[in-house]
């Protein structure tokens, strides 16, 4: 799960990371205020406007400003805040901003110069192992940094029994070419983060930039963080902070089913039972001649009642031209399915798309023939070859 | 011979008197497997499905002679189900639950790895010797005893494969689900590589999806040591890039993670990898054939 700036900066700071302090603004007139709370609180004189969406590259697409004043506070705030920004994550209809984040201004100058730094901790999967990946190349694109200057990346890797120790935490602190007292900082931030990580139970975190500020302390001024879904149940004051706004609305009433979505942009919708025969499902949708429009696992009981959400679901999306349903019946009977289907699409009443249900496995042809007798507009097949053809023939016509 | 269970494997069942578990042990049991107890924590001394019900799995192990152990219980308890089966002397535990926190299966790993057993998943459907040993999910009748082993990251997909290669007039040894979870017991190298050495299969399906390195892994391993046809098929192919991974993961993946990655080094070291879902059993059938088999 995936949460805002603002909620990833409060985690950290609760496990003693310090960060950019910053209040969240819904308007412009609460940024102002918060403004002038930064002035009294933190001595902060400018501060920085951060639009709060899931998405990076941010500042790219206009959505992070700097305002010296607090009229500039009041209309860089009523820039940001109810625009759709679109930045190289978002895809090209970008996405509506209604919260803003009033923060401090952290490169103020001071005795030494101001350095960036990249910092995310995660799981290598072929290890099993969390490691911390880390760079002196802050603040820009970490992909790009991989793909032209790769040794300039380090991995540290935590051994699970003993989890971090302090001469790792020394060792980033030296690859990263700190000394004095910005050096002690930065050993005290990276077993801080750790620390916040592993209790958090997070998939991920990604700080860029963290900074060294002019007068050498180590802060995060940005701050990414994934929580792993699997362990919301033991984490309820996180889960709370799911914003359902940043999600596809589609997705979120298909999970209330308990239907596994994910929306695409072809013509071909798509119903299947497991994730790996979805995904091959959608391969064969491209192979077929058509684009997948969507991902809909159904999981392991392909009822009427989940094949009724399935349809409503994907009738949703007005580029679907026609309809794949591929389930192949273990335990589930496909003469259960063909009759949920039958039901299902008389429920809904006129489905406007052609639809092919591909049918395998416990006691297939009888659900074959329910499909075929039925008088519905329904194409059957049991060979994964035939369906793949029905979907050609479909959109030919 | 077969890969990891057979007739002679002795199966417990953790979680045996729950729903999921009474239903599968039951499937089991039908399928000729030699499931010799289960174990519910407080309703030791029990029966359930005429088989005697125990507290820890050590009694089990103690009492039954059991090496095979399969895993029923909720996520918030499974890695804990797994560390007692592992120190308890089971060889082979196979993990169905789905859900289980990242975290959880990093102190699994960790604490497997110096003892004498194999985790197979978890959130996966289990393993087929054919018309020996079902200890899964799976349904049964569909794998006819042949010479084909198969590998595969997902359930439904291994069963559409399955399917195909009886329809191409073949047969299965040992079908392994090795599960979809990011850390798992047995990556898909190790599991081809037992198939590999097994001299009751002559062919191996290895099926893979997006999302990190484990297929490359295998394929490299093959192109060094295989002495048998494989045939591949990499799921999501069409999944758009960056839907479940955060780009920092994707960096430490390196180049291996997307589809077409993974069928390019596949094809380099010498694996049939088709395009198609509905062409693995007939892929399958002219490697044989090839291969003079």
């Amino acid at each position: 799960m995936n949460i805002h700036e603002y909620q990833g900066k409060e985690i950290l700071k609760s496990f003693g990371v310090r960060v950019q302090e910053g209040i969240v603004a819904e308007t412009p007139a609460q940024a102002v205020e918060a403004a002038k709370k930064m002035k009294t609180d933190y001595n902060s004189d400018w501060v920085v406007v951060k639009a709060q969406i899931h998405a990076g590259g941010r500042g790219k697409g206009g959505g992070v400003k700097l305002a010296k004043n607090l009229d500039e506070v009041k209309e860089k705030s009523e820039q940001i805040i109810g625009m759709q920004l679109v930045t190289p994550q978002t895809g090209p209809e970008g996405k509506l901003v209604s919260k803003v984040l009033i923060a401090q201004d952290v490169y103020y100058p001071g005795e030494s110069e101001t350095k960036e730094f990249y910092m995310s901790v995660l799981l290598d999967r072929a290890k099993g192992r969390n490691i911390i990946m880390y760079s002196t190349e802050g603040g820009m694109d970490i992909e790009e940094v991989a793909e032209h200057t790769p040794h300039l990346i380090f991995k540290e890797e935590i051994d699970p029994k003993v989890g971090l120790q302090a001469f790792q935490a020394r060792k980033i602190a030296f690859n990263l070419g700190l000394s004095g007292d910005a050096f002690k900082d930065m050993c005290k931030f990276v077993a801080a983060l750790y620390k916040a990580y592993e209790s958090t139970d997070s998939s991920m975190f990604e700080i860029n930039p963290v900074l060294k500020t002019s007068d050498n302390k180590i802060l995060a001024v940005d701050a990414k963080v994934n929580l792993d879904d699997n362990a919301l149940y033991r984490h309820a004051d996180y889960a709370a902070m799911r914003d359902e706004s940043e999600e596809d609305p589609t997705e979120v009433e298909a999970g209330k089913s308990n239907l596994n979505y994910v929306k695409l942009d072809g013509n071909v919708g798509c119903m299947v039972n497991g994730a790996g025969l979805a995904m091959a499902t959608m391969d064969i949708i491209k192979l077929a001649g058509g684009d997948p429009a969507n991902f809909l696992d159904v999981g392991g009981t392909a009822n009427a009642e989940t094949v009724n959400a399935g349809f409503n679901i994907i009738l949703k999306d007005p580029n679907v031209k026609a309809i794949l349903i591929n389930i192949f019946g273990g335990i589930v009977r496909c003469d259960r399915v063909a009759q949920g289907v039958i039901d299902a699409y008389k429920e809904i009443g006129n489905i406007p798309v052609p639809i092919i249900v591909r049918l395998q496995g416990t006691n297939a042809s009888e659900a074959k023939k329910l499909i075929d007798e039925s008088g519905l507009q329904v194409y059957s097949a049991i060979q994964l070859k035939e369906a793949a053809d029905l979907v050609t023939k479909v959109l030919a016509s | 011979m077969s890969v990891l269970v057979n007739k002679n494997s002795k199966v417990i069942v953790q979680g045996f008197t729950g729903n999921e578990g009474t239903y599968h042990a039951t499937q089991m049991i039908e399928y000729g497997t030699q499931v010799v107890g289960g174990v519910t924590p407080g309703k030791g001394g029990q029966k359930h499905l005429d088989k005697p019900v125990f507290n820890t799995v050590k009694e089990a192990v103690d009492q039954t002679g059991a090496d095979v152990s399969i895993i029923f219980v909720p996520p918030a308890f499974a890695a804990d189900a797994i560390m007692e089966a592992a120190e308890a002397g089971i060889k082979v535990i196979v993990c169905i639950t789905e859900g289980i926190p990242t975290k959880d299966m990093i102190q699994v790993k960790e604490y497997i790895s110096d003892r004498d057993c194999r985790l197979i998943g978890p959130n996966c459907p289990g393993i087929i010797t054919a018309d020996e040993a079902k200890i899964g999910i799976m349904p049964g009748f569909i794998f006819k005893k042949g010479r084909v082993g198969v590998v595969s990251k997902s359930g439904t997909l291994t069963y559409e494969a399955v399917d195909q290669v009886v329809k191409a007039g073949l047969g299965i040894t040992t079908a392994i689900g090795i599960g979809g979870d990011p850390i798992i017991g047995t990556p898909t190298k190790e599991a081809v590589e037992l198939l590999m050495n097994d001299p009751e299969t002559d062919g191996i399906i290895m099926i893979g999806e997006i999302g990190g390195g484990m297929e490359a892994e295998a394929a490299r391993w093959i192109k060094a040591h295989g002495t048998k046809p494989v045939v591949g098929f990499i799921a999501g192919q069409t999944a758009p890039p960056g839907r479940r991974m955060g780009h920092a993961g994707a960096i430490v993946g390196g180049a291996d993670d997307t589809a077409a990655a993974k069928m390019k080094i596949m094809s380099e070291c010498g694996i049939r990898v088709v395009a198609s879902p509905a062409e693995i059993g007939v892929a399958m059938a002219e490697e044989l054939k090839k291969a003079g088999k």
